[in-house]
C-alpha cells in the first residue's frame, strides 16, 4: 500500500473512534505543551541572562587588575599565582606587555571618575568614563540613537539614555525600561556639553618627595550619542553615564580615585592603573588572553567567567525542565499504545478481512504505525500552541507580579523554532515507539482467526 | 484434560483444473472451509501440499501469500465482510489499493466492476444501508476487482432469501462461464451445488468421502 493510501486509511480511522482519538491525541498534547511550556520559559530565562550580559558590552574584552588591588572580580584568583606582594604593578609597562600579547588588539586603562557636566547652564553630577575607539562594533552600542566618536580623540560624548533623560529635566522613576531611546535622544543629540575637570599635575621635590598640582579646567563637548547601555553592567560598574573617547580623556590626566596611592609610590614618574581593559581581536581568543594575561601575575575577568557558569546552570535547568516536561508525554505516550490495542481488538475483524482481499504484514504494521504518527503529529502541533499559550500566560502573570513588587516588565518565556521542531519531532517518534508493539500485533494476527472473530 | 487434536482437513488428494466450478459439501465442521482457506492461502497446513498454478503455497512466504491472495484469487463470505466503515465504492476499491493501483485509475476500475454485479448505484452508501443480496454483490465486486483467476466462496447464499442467493449464484455462473473463473463453491446445501457446479466433492470429518461430476448440469448441459 503507498503511504498516500495509508496516511489516508488511518485518517478514516481516527475519525471513526473521533471520542477515544481526540482524547489520546489530547494527552499526548498536554505531554507536548508541558515540556513546550517548561522548556520556554528554561530558555526565556536564559536569554534575559544573556541579554543583560551582552548589553555590557564585555563579550570582546578582558578586565585586568593588579593583584596588589584586592577589589578584584574573581575572588578564586586570589589562592592561585604570584601572592600580591610579589605580583607586578599594573603600569604602563604592563600595558605594553598585555597590548603586544597575542590575540590582544588594544590595552587601555579603565579611566572613570566622577565629574560636573554643564547642559544648558544646569549643573549634572555624574560618572564618566573613557571609551576605546575599537569599542565601535561592540554588542553593547548596538542600537545606538547618534553615531559613535568621529575621531579617537574628538571632543564628543555619548551619554547614557538615563542621563540625556536627566539633561532634559526628564524623571525616570527607577523606570529606565520605560524610556524610548529615540524619544529621549532626539533632544540633546548634537547639543553642547561642557565637562569640568580637575588636572593632575605631578612633579617629584627634593629628598624623595612627591607632590602633584591640581588645576581646574572646562572641556567644551558635543553630544553625539545616547546610548541604552546599562549603568549598572559589568561595564558600567562604576556607573558611569558619560563616556568620552579613551584617548581624549586619558590626555586630560584627570585626577582619578586612585591617584593617592600612585602618589604614594616613590615617584617613579610612571603612571599606575587600577583597572587595564584589553580588547580582544575576537571573542574566541578570550579564554587564551586571559591564560596568558594571568601568567604576567594579574587577575583577570571576562564574561566568560560569568557564562561559563551560567551556561551550566541554564544546561542542567533546561535538562530537569526537560525531564518534568517529558514525564507528561511519556504518559501519554501509554495512552496511545492504549488506544491501538483497543483500537486492534475492535478491528480484529477488519484486519482479517484486508488480509484475505490482499494486505500484507506491512501494510496493515503501516497502517496502525501511521495512525500513532497521524496522532502524535496532532497531538504535537496542538501541544505547541497550548505550551505558547501557557508559556505566555506564565510570562504575563510573572509580569503583573514584578510590576507589583515595583520592577520593570521582563521576558522571561521564549519559544524559538528549533523549540518548535523538536516538540513536533519528539511527539511524532514518542508515537511511532508507542505504535510499534501494536503495530506489530495487528500485523502478526492469523487472518482465519481474526475471521472467525465477532 | 488433554489435547486433542482435530484434523479438520485429512489426507486429502484433489485436482482442479483451471475454469472449473467445483462445489464442496458438507456439514458443519465437515473441513470445507479449512480447506478453502488453504486453497486461498490464508491457512497453511501441517503437512502436504497446495499447488496452485504451479506454484506450491506451503512454501511461500508471508508476504508472497499475500501477494498471492491479492492478484490469483478473490474471496466472497457468508457474512459478506465488507467493513462497515467504507462506502461501497471504498470497499471495492481497496483491493486496488493494496496492489498499488494509482488513485485516479482506482474508482472507475472499482465502478466497473460493481457494474458487472449489477450495482450502479448507491456506490457511496455504506454498507448498513445496503440489502443482503446488495452486500453480497458489493462482495462479489470487490473480489473481482483485481480480475482473478480463482474465485473463492464460501457460503455465499447463506446469508441471504432463496431468490436474492439465486441472483448471486448467476452471477458467479456467469463470471465462471464468461470469464473462465475458476470458482470453489463451499455450501451445506446440495440443492445449490447441484444447480450451479460442474463438480461435486462432499467431505466429512475432513475427508473426501464423494467426488464426482454433477450429473444434473450433464443432463442440464446436453440437453
Amino acid at each position: 500500500m503507498k503511504f498516500s493510501d495509508s496516511i489516508e486509511l488511518a485518517g478514516r480511522n481516527l475519525r471513526e473512534s473521533v471520542l477515544r482519538n481526540s482524547l489520546t491525541t489530547l494527552g499526548i498534547a498536554v505531554g507536548v505543551a508541558s515540556l513546550v511550556a517548561m522548556l520556554s520559559l528554561g530558555i526565556g530565562l536564559q536569554r534575559l541572562a544573556s541579554r543583560r550580559l551582552e548589553r555590557s558590552g564585555l563579550f570582546d574584552t578582558v578586565v585586568v587588575t593588579s593583584r596588589r588591588d584586592f577589589r578584584n572580580f574573581n575572588r578564586g584568583q586570589e589562592n592561585e599565582g604570584l601572592s600580591p606582594e610579589e605580583s607586578p604593578e599594573l603600569d604602563e609597562a604592563a600595558r605594553q606587555k598585555i597590548g603586544n600579547l597575542p590575540g590582544v588588539a588594544e590595552a587601555y586603562p579603565d579611566l572613570r571618575f566622577v565629574t560636573e557636566f554643564r547642559y544648558d547652564n544646569k549643573a549634572h553630577l555624574t560618572m564618566v568614563a573613557g571609551l576605546a575607539f575599537s569599542a565601535k562594533n561592540s554588542d553593547g552600542f548596538e542600537g545606538m540613537q547618534g553615531r559613535f566618536f568621529s575621531a579617537p580623540n574628538a571632543r564628543e560624548a555619548i551619554v547614557q539614555k538615563t542621563f540625556a533623560a536627566q539633561l532634559e529635566g526628564r524623571t525616570t522613576k527607577g523606570r529606565p525600561e520605560e524610556l524610548n531611546l529615540s524619544d529621549v535622544s532626539r533632544p540633546v543629540l548634537g547639543q553642547p556639553i561642557i565637562m569640568r575637570y580637575s588636572e593632575r599635575v605631578a612633579s617629584a621635590g627634593e629628598q624623595g618627595a612627591a607632590f602633584y598640582s591640581v588645576l581646574s579646567h572646562e572641556l567644551p563637548l558635543t553630544v553625539v550619542g545616547v546610548t541604552e547601555l546599562d549603568p549598572d553592567s559589568v561595564r558600567g560598574a562604576g556607573r558611569a553615564r558619560v563616556f568620552l573617547p579613551e584617548n581624549l580623556l586619558e590626555s586630560l590626566h584627570a585626577m582619578q580615585s586612585f591617584d593617592f596611592r600612585d602618589s604614594s609610590r616613590s615617584g617613579s614618574g610612571q603612571p599606575s592603573y587600577g583597572t587595564l581593559i584589553a580588547r580582544v581581536t575576537s571573542a574566541t581568543k578570550v579564554e587564551a588572553v586571559e591564560q596568558a594575561v594571568k601568567k604576567l601575575g594579574f587577575n583577570t575577568f571576562s564574561i566568560l567567567d560569568a557564562t561559563n557558569s551560567l551556561r551550566r546552570f541554564f544546561a542542567i535547568l533546561d535538562l530537569f525542565l526537560g525531564i518534568f516536561g517529558s514525564l507528561a508525554l511519556t504518559v501519554a505516550s501509554i495512552g496511545i499504545v492504549n488506544t491501538l490495542v483497543m483500537a486492534i481488538l475492535e478491528r480484529r475483524r477488519e484486519i482479517g478481512i484486508m488480509k484475505a482481499i490482499g494486505a500484507s504484514d506491512q501494510d496493515v504494521r503501516g497502517l496502525f504505525f501511521t495512525e500513532a504518527g497521524v496522532m502524535g503529529l496532532v497531538g504535537g502541533a496542538f501541544g505547541v500552541a497550548l505550551g505558547w499559550v501557557i508559556g505566555r500566560v506564565i510570562n504575563f502573570g510573572t509580569n503583573v507580579y514584578l510590576s507589583r513588587q515595583g520592577f520593570p516588565a521582563e521576558h522571561i518565556w521564549a519559544v524559538p523554532g528549533w523549540l518548535v521542531a523538536f516538540a513536533l519531532t519528539f511527539a511524532f517518534v514518542i508515537s511511532l515507539i508507542s505504535g510499534l508493539y501494536p503495530a506489530s500485533r495487528a500485523a502478526k494476527l492469523d487472518p482465519v482467526q481474526a475471521l472467525r472473530y465477532e | 484434560m488433554g489435547m486433542a487434536t482435530i484434523r479438520a482437513v485429512d489426507n486429502i488428494g484433489l485436482d482442479i483444473p483451471a475454469g472449473e466450478f467445483v462445489a464442496l459439501l458438507g456439514a458443519s465442521g465437515s473441513g470445507k472451509s479449512s480447506l478453502l482457506n488453504l486453497i486461498a492461502g490464508l491457512d497453511r497446513p501441517t503437512a502436504g501440499e497446495v499447488v496452485i498454478q504451479g506454484r506450491d503455497l506451503t512454501k511461500l512466504s508471508r508476504d508472497e501469500l499475500a501477494a498471492y491472495r491479492r492478484s490469483v484469487v478473490g474471496m466472497v463470505f457468508q457474512s459478506f465482510n465488507l467493513i462497515p466503515t467504507m462506502t461501497v465504492i471504498e470497499n471495492v476499491e481497496l483491493p486496488l489499493r493494496f496492489r498499488q493501483v494509482e488513485r485516479a485509475k482506482r474508482a472507475p476500475m472499482a465502478a466497473s466492476s460493481l457494474r458487472r454485479v449489477g450495482l450502479s448505484e448507491r456506490l457511496h452508501h455504506r454498507p448498513v444501508e445496503l440489502s443482503g443480496g446488495e452486500q453480497q454483490r458489493v462482495a462479489l465486486a470487490r473480489a473481482l476487482v483485481n480480475e482473478p483467476t480463482i474465485l473463492l466462496a464460501d457460503e455465499p447464499t447463506g446469508n441471504l432469501d432463496s431468490r436474492t442467493g439465486s441472483e448471486v449464484m448467476e452471477l458467479i455462473r456467469s463470471l465462471n462461464a464468461s470469464r473462465k473463473v475458476t470458482v470453489v463453491l463451499v455450501t451445506h446445501e446440495q440443492a445449490i451445488a447441484e444447480q450451479y457446479a460442474e463438480r461435486l466433492i462432499s467431505l466429512a470429518d475432513g475427508k473426501v468421502i464423494a467426488d464426482q461430476t454433477n450429473q444434473k448440469m450433464m443432463v442440464r448441459g446436453d440437453g
